[in-house]
């Protein structure tokens, strides 16, 4: 009984628990803001200082760096025990979700009367949007999906690592050659933790598919869409006809990233600005390492998935909480990317620390804003460019889909299954597996 | 129609004033406010950290809520959308599967270790340690540990070993045929030394002159374990099945951090399924479902529990 009492301790002392932001003893509202864990204290020194330069600024405002980054095994509890800091960061799939739930606060009104408010890029603003267009989380960073592989695994197999697959047939022969000639993994996808239905989103999405339809406030699954069977096909033929796709299945964004940085995969789809993570937390060989975009089949419909991060305040901030969070997102997470010498202060700290700056990414606003930004920090840019050209030199160009928005996760967490299905059985009826997901993803949708 | 007043007709005894401290010990014992006093420390934190939220539970399996808004209570309903889930019966499945599987490698295992090790005459403490040494491992580093062992491809190290008498490679967790069975493997070699230990202790209750007997008779080492061994410890072999049961039933941590569940739900368990209900979707998952799970596997686990307290009794009645 222990284990159940335990399950049932945490999920209700999570009710329990309480938090959001304050006035202090002396006046001030107190603000909870988020600090990366595990920096090098060049990076918190750099941190603390942006933080005594706002309270500097704004007199009346005490921040609190606590150390927060996005997991999502570990955000569920922090958001329902109410332990998230004031202005917390989350992907782009969570943001819709979180504001139909209101469980994020409602900043529409204090985003609308920043000077750039109507400035951001319509596709990436729709991430922190409601249906009418309120921004209750704000866009900080953006990246379209895109095919990661391993120079040093191409040159291995007699493949031109200048030269990427810009084909899905390419993928396939080259993922073949890998496996034949490495006895690696010429080909993998991430499969648990709902990371098996975010790939095969983007695979469909690239095939020419979608997994919802919008009608109005009616959302319409189409999670078994003839262009996501030909995606499931594809991964078939090269896990069951090549034998190309190594020996694990039930990869997640850590794992998958891990066996990537240590040489045992060929390629493999994430987003477009992982290098920064694989050279942080994987040791990735700058060597080893090349980006392509990913290829789009399937006519005018094919588009690239796109994601990236948001800053949301705290559902249980008070008004005088919120109105501070929204400065200190756009003195801290926005002045970066609009003005010059916060955008070179912030690429300097990064490089000093030794991480990496200039990963591919995709403009919050416009591509001129983009662009400018690039010069100013192009001094501090230390990834390897020349190996990333084969993606940056047309994902601007590429079509960007925004994720489904009704019930994103909980539609991953019912394709998961099916992916690994694909890849651990032969006999996989793929229309089947994914005629039983669609009835439920349609139940998921007409819950909301 | 009233009862008449029943009058106590005996003399009242003549009682003598205790002493105080005999009073106060009396007090204590029986119930008074000195034993409040004493408890009290332990029922607030019994109270606050254990009931409270178990009665939470409860009150949250009636309810939809996020934590964040307002809950609304919903009946039911939590109760008809689980058993509606067609997950539910394939974890209720996997965990009879992984209960059998468990019991098939695990029971045994130990107590034939055990009989083995009493017999040793030399290096007994030596054996022991070895027996328990994985009990000493953390869990989670033994996993991670077992899941770089079970390495699907030819170079992983148990398909190395394997290859090397021209078996395998076996794929281990990442097929739906053989990621249960690999699961119990780790899990029966995690947790064996607890039970040996156990058995070992019970062993040297068994009175030599049993054996000597036995012997006399002519009875093999088979014979002696059958007639003597297994006889002497049944109190303790229903107890440990009892508690197996019980354990597997909630067997959580190895199919979270072998598998996640896969592949495609083939090690989802009951208790994976409450994981997942409430804490596997990052924008808040659905505690109303987890909390109605945890009550009914709570429920079934009672009854079990009152089922091992009923047959221990007659057996040690017996």
């Amino acid at each position: 009984m222990k284990s159940i009492a335990v399950l049932a301790v945490a999920t209700a002392v999570l009710a329990a628990c309480s938090g959001g932001g304050a006035t202090s003893a002396d006046g001030k509202t107190v603000v909870n803001v988020s600090l990366d864990p595990g920096l090098e204290q060049g990076a918190i020194d750099a941190f603390n200082a942006r933080v005594a330069a706002f309270e500097s600024a704004n007199p009346t405002i005490d921040l609190v760096p606590r150390e927060y980054k996005w997991d999502a095994t570990t955000f569920t509890t922090q958001l329902a025990g109410g332990t998230l800091p004031d202005v917390f960061t989350v992907p782009f799939t969570d943001g819709r979700g979180l504001i139909e739930r209101k469980q994020i606060a409602d900043i529409s009104g204090q985003v609308a009367a920043l000077p750039y408010a109507g400035k951001f890029s319509k596709e990436v603003a729709k991430a922190g949007s409601t249906d009418n267009g309120k921004m209750w989380a704000v866009p900080i960073a953006a990246h379209g999906q895109a095919l990661h592989y391993n120079r040093t695994l191409f040159t291995q197999a007699g493949l031109d690592p200048d030269k990427p697959p810009t084909t899905w047939d390419e993928i396939r022969a080259d993922a073949k050659r890998i496996a034949e000639k490495t006895g690696q993994a010429g080909f993998a996808m991430m499969t648990s933790g709902n990371t098996g239905g975010w790939i095969a989103t983007t695979l469909a999405y690239a095939f020419g598919g979608r997994t919802e339809q919008l009608d109005g406030d009616h959302a319409k699954s189409t999670v078994d869409s003839p262009e996501m069977v030909k995606a499931l096909q594809a991964v078939k033929a090269m896990r069951w006809d090549d034998n190309s796709m190594g020996a694990n299945f039930l990869y997640e964004w850590g794992t998958i990233n891990q066996d990537f940085a240590a040489g045992r995969i060929g390629m493999y789809v994430s987003g477009g600005g992982n290098y920064g993570s694989l050279k942080a937390q994987n040791a990735m060989k700058p060597e080893d390492y090349g980006v392509a975009a990913l290829p789009l089949t399937g006519g005018a419909n094919a588009g690239v998935l796109g994601g990236g991060t948001l800053a949301a305040v705290s559902a249980k901030a008070p008004e005088p909480v919120k109105a501070a969070a929204v400065k200190w997102i756009d003195f801290y997470y926005l002045e970066k990317l609009t003005t010059k010498d916060a955008a070179v202060a912030d690429a300097k700290t990064t490089a000093d620390s030794g991480q990496a700056v200039g990963s591919p990414e995709l403009p919050v606003f416009d591509k001129a804003a983009f662009d400018e930004r690039m010069t100013w920090i192009a001094q501090y840019v230390n990834v390897p460019v020349k190996q990333m050209t084969p993606y940056t030199d047309k994902m601007f160009d590429q079509p960007l889909v925004p994720e489904p928005t009704r019930s994103t996760q909980q539609v991953y967490a019912l394709l998961d299954p099916v992916v690994q299905s694909v890849l651990t059985d032969r006999g996989a009826d793929i229309p089947g597996l994914l005629n039983g997901v669609q009835t439920q993803a349609q139940a998921l949708l007409d819950k909301k | 129609m009233t009862a008449p007043p029943t009058v106590d007709r005996r003399p009242a005894p003549v009682v003598p004033p205790p002493a105080p401290v005999k009073r106060r010990v009396r007090r204590v014992r029986g119930g008074g406010l000195g034993t409040v006093v004493f408890l009290l420390p332990m029922l607030v934190v019994f109270g606050l950290f254990s009931w409270a939220p178990i009665v939470q539970s409860v009150v949250m399996s009636f309810q939809e809520t996020n934590l964040v808004t307002a809950p609304t209570f919903v009946g039911l309903d939590n109760f008809r959308a689980v058993l509606a889930d067609p997950l539910l019966w394939t974890a209720v499945r996997n965990t009879l599967w992984f209960a059998v599987l468990a019991l098939l490698l695990g029971y045994p295992i130990p107590l034939v270790a055990a009989v083995l090790m009493s017999e040793v005459r030399r290096f007994k403490g030596l054996y022991s340690t070895l027996a328990y040494l994985p009990v000493v491992i953390p869990p989670v580093v033994a996993v991670l540990l077992w899941k770089f062992f079970y390495d699907a491809s030819p170079t992983g190290v148990f398909n190395t070993l394997l290859g090397s008498v021209g078996l395998g490679p076996v794929p281990w967790l990442q097929d739906a045929s053989t990621a249960m069975v690999s699961l119990v493997i780790e899990a029966t070699w995690a947790a064996a030394g607890g039970t040996v230990i156990i058995y070992l202790a019970a062993l040297t209750g068994v009175p030599p002159e049993l054996y000597e007997a036995a012997e006399i008779d002519g009875a093999s080492v088979w014979g002696k374990v059958w007639h003597v061994t297994i006889p002497r410890l049944r109190g303790v072999l229903l107890i440990t099945f009892i508690l197996q049961i019980v354990g597997t039933a909630q067997v959580f941590l190895e199919p979270f951090l072998f598998t996640g569940g896969g592949p495609a739900n083939s090690t989802t368990t009951i208790l994976l399924l409450i994981y997942n209900y409430a804490f596997a979707n990052s924008l808040g998952g659905d505690y109303g479902s987890a909390t109605a799970l945890s009550l009914m596997l709570a429920v079934v686990l009672g009854v079990l529990s009152a089922v091992y307290f009923r047959l221990t009794r007659s057996w040690s009645a017996s």
